[in-house]
């Protein structure tokens, strides 16, 4: 029992999925790890971290779940192991008028000044006519927050907010 | 020096209410020694709760004056600390000495007031926001047996700061 897999499941989003998902593993004798499920639009969307036994026996349980509930079923085997985590010590968020190519400048821009993102979320709002563009990125700045704030800089130019802040976290 | 074991999650001893500290005798002055040398040798620990070592009496150490622009009344040993007034409100991140391996968002006062004893039963008042005030909410609720676990929020709330004034 110490193969671990990274499965993801994606479809229609409808009510019971996750109890439906979590119920087959844990019938299945497998552990969950790490999870993240998030919902984009109508579509529902689940990374997990599972300790199970071989592929072939994680995937016969979930098969039918997720052939059931329409979810495309993706596993791949991966290291072992939780506590890999990585701390994100910046924040930074964008927003501004919709326009194309924002997400590929910024994540550019703040990757070659050293930025190893770990959090993305990208969203539109304001209305039809007159739509805004909001990003928010969390990760480790390995040059430090400065190198960020300098390369985004002159994306501020163009009329797009940004804005750069430290994470501290406490320990206590 | 002494470098005391530090109780960990799920340890059911966390979650005891302290009581106050009645006496500021050499053993006290012994105990937050023994406290202070324990937090410094943990990984990077702004602060320390006395029931962390599993002595449950209401004692903490908060020290955030290694951090770089962080506003701070210096090494503080508090006995018996009252928060006397909470303000606004502000999320982040922390960890704990007694849950490794895990950081997660808490909602915490921006800016509270603070009534204390100093380790030899001498009246303390601050003022205090941001981090420090962060730091001493934390080690307040390891004295009331709660953990930041009991306060999490999403990881996906807290990009955009938030600030709510009381009316
Ligand atoms: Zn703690």
């Amino acid at each position: 029992m110490s193969n671990w897999y990274m499965l993801t499941l994606v479809g229609k989003d409808r009510p019971g999925i996750v109890a439906a998902v979590t119920t087959a593993l844990f019938d299945a004798d497998c552990n969950l790890g790490e999870s993240s499920m998030i919902r984009l639009g109508q579509n529902f969307s689940v990374m997990m971290m599972v300790e199970g036994g071989d592929e072939a026996g994680v995937r016969a349980v979930l098969q039918p779940v997720a052939e059931r509930l329409g979810l495309a079923l993706h596993i791949d085997a991966i290291d072992p192991g939780l506590h890999q985590r990585l701390v994100p010590d910046v924040c930074i968020r964008v927003h501004g008028a919709d326009r194309a190519g924002i997400v590929a400048q910024v994540t550019t821009r703040a990757e070659q000044a050293g930025l190893n993102i770990l959090d993305l979320e990208s969203d539109v709002g304001g209305t039809e006519q007159q739509p805004i563009y909001i990003l928010q990125i969390e990760g480790v700045a390995e040059q430090g927050i400065d190198a960020i704030q300098t390369a985004l800089a002159p994306l501020q130019a163009d009329g797009v907010k940004v804005d750069v802040h430290p994470i501290e976290t406490l320990i206590g | 020096m002494a470098v005391l074991e530090i109780l960990t999650y799920p340890d059911e001893r966390l979650r005891q209410v302290s009581g106050p500290v009645q006496q500021f005798d050499a053993a006290l002055q012994a105990r937050i020694d023994d406290l202070e040398d324990t937090r410094l040798a943990g990984p990077g620990a702004v602060g320390i709760a006395a029931p962390q070592v599993g002595w449950f009496e209401r004692v903490l150490i908060v020290d955030v004056s290694g951090r770089k622009k962080t506003r701070n009344h210096g090494h503080l040993i508090l006995v018996n600390p009252e928060i006397t007034e909470w303000d606004g409100f502000a999320m982040g991140r922390e960890g704990c000495l007694s849950v490794p391996d895990y950081t997660g968002n808490v909602v915490r006062a921006e800016r509270i007031q603070l009534e204390a004893l100093d380790r030899h039963g001498e009246p303390l008042s601050f003022d205090m926001d941001g981090f420090e005030a962060r730091a001493i909410q934390h080690e307040m609720d390891h004295l009331d047996g709660l953990l930041f676990l009991d306060r999490l929020v999403s990881r996906r709330q807290d990009l955009f700061q938030r600030k709510v004034y009381k009316q």
